[in-house]
């Protein structure tokens, strides 16, 4: 009977044999691959994969935000999103699924999908292939790819001499999971209405 | 006379914007057929000396804050290049929001007056003596009278007055179809050209019709190449 059981199993990596005879609990093997605690995405693979080293907050790309978001991580919005956002000291990246309309504020803007509104990025701003963006940037560089789309006006401003750009918080040591506590990501409502 | 309807083209001669069946010779004939938008995927031509340029460099150079219009799209080169002078860049991708409006093989009748304010919306909506200069490059090309007129109109609006304007036309008046191209600034004096496609020019011009199209500026003064590239510096 166990035999059988174990034929259905699917099939696993290999993982030298327990020198115990009866091991009691279960412990992972050392060599066993870890597995991603971050939700599972249905992007097409090998288009774009956000940088997970770091530890960054998602949104989703059947998100749908209305209002403001102040970030002290990383970010990146992979829906949509309707008022302003502030990742001051951080790299906020806009997926290839997401859609901006907003005012945007951070260290770092990679945009892979739609922004309509102004950005300031106080480090550098990229723009890669197939992104829109429709609005006045302000960036200490900009990197634009051929074949994105850029409407509106660049300002380039340069880093006074002598003042660092502020550096991005270290990434604490807790496991991934912590980088997706809520805590991290600040959302206020839309109160315009 | 124009005819109404899907009898406007019978009339239309070989500049009327019926595009070819036939690939343009000498064109890659993947780019021969029109696309529906305009794809990026583009082709080195190479790069070419223009006197044009340096002559347009020359006026903003020493200046430092201008405001700059760039109605090629916008390009890594170009933003480098008018930034790290010190000026302040606009970009506007003329022949993209010019096919959105009016499709890319004249679909859309271009003296529709709703669309032409339409377009114009899109594309120069900007207040008036707003710019310093302006890189018009080649796209005046693809525009048929009623439309060329307004535009040219709205660029004198909206450019500061004894300021400069950059423009390209083909010189070779016997042209069925031009390739459209993108113009990357590599030095003062030199652009690197890209091919993104051919087009059928709305109207090709020769000097006389470039100074009654320029009329109302200051000042329109040509530079002629050898790649049959007419550069025009026009003077607000």
């Amino acid at each position: 009977m166990w035999n059988k059981r174990r034929d259905e199993e699917p099939v696993k990596p290999y993982s030298p044999p327990s020198p115990v005879a009866n091991p009691g609990p279960i412990v992972p093997s050392p060599i066993e691959p870890k597995k991603e605690t971050t939700p599972v995405s249905s992007m097409p693979q090998g288009r774009f994969e956000p940088e997970r080293s770091g530890g960054s907050a998602t949104i989703g790309k059947a998100v749908k935000i209305v209002g403001q978001i102040f970030s002290k991580e990383d970010l990146l919005i992979d829906g949509d999103l309707e008022g302003t956002v502030e990742a001051l000291e951080h790299k906020l990246t806009i997926g290839p699924n997401g859609t901006v309309h907003a005012a945007v504020k951070a260290r770092e803007v990679v945009a892979l999908g739609t922004i309509q509104g102004n950005v300031e990025a106080t480090e550098r701003i990229e723009i890669r292939k197939d992104a829109k963006l429709v609005g006045d940037i302000r960036t200490a560089r900009i990197i634009i790819e051929d074949g994105a789309y850029f409407k509106g006006s660049i300002d380039i401003v340069k880093p006074e001499p002598g003042k660092a750009p502020p550096k991005p918080a270290a990434p604490a040591p807790a496991p991934a999971v912590a980088s997706h506590t809520p805590a991290a990501v600040a959302v206020a409502p839309d109160t315009r209405r | 006379m124009q005819l109404p309807g899907p009898l406007k083209n019978i009339l239309r001669g070989a500049r009327g914007g019926i595009p070819p069946e036939r690939p343009v010779p000498g064109a890659n004939p993947q780019r021969g057929q029109y696309p529906s938008r305009i794809v990026r995927g583009e082709d080195i031509v190479g790069t070419r000396q223009s006197r044009g340029l340096e002559q347009f460099f020359g006026y903003i150079r020493d200046q430092a804050g201008l405001t700059i219009l760039d109605l090629g799209g916008a390009t890594q080169q170009n933003v480098n290049f008018i930034t790290n002078l010190g000026h302040r860049l606009y970009s506007e991708d003329f022949l993209q929001i010019l096919h959105e409006t009016f499709g890319v093989s004249d679909t859309v009748d271009q003296s529709n007056p709703g669309r032409i304010d339409y377009f114009l919306r899109q594309a120069l909506d900007y207040p008036e003596a707003k710019f310093d200069g302006v890189l018009v490059w080649d796209v005046l090309e693809y525009l048929e009278p009623p439309l060329l007129a307004a535009v040219v109109e709205r660029l004198h609006k909206i450019v500061r007055r004894k300021s400069y304007m950059l423009a390209f036309f083909h010189s070779d008046l016997k042209l069925e179809a031009v390739p459209f191209y993108t113009f990357r600034i590599q030095e003062v004096s030199q652009l690197q050209v890209a091919q993104q496609g051919t087009r059928r020019p709305a109207q090709l011009f020769n000097n006389r019709s470039l100074e009654k199209l320029f009329g109302k500026f200051e000042s329109v003064k040509f530079f002629l190449t050898k790649d049959r590239l007419r550069e025009v510096i026009v003077k607000v």
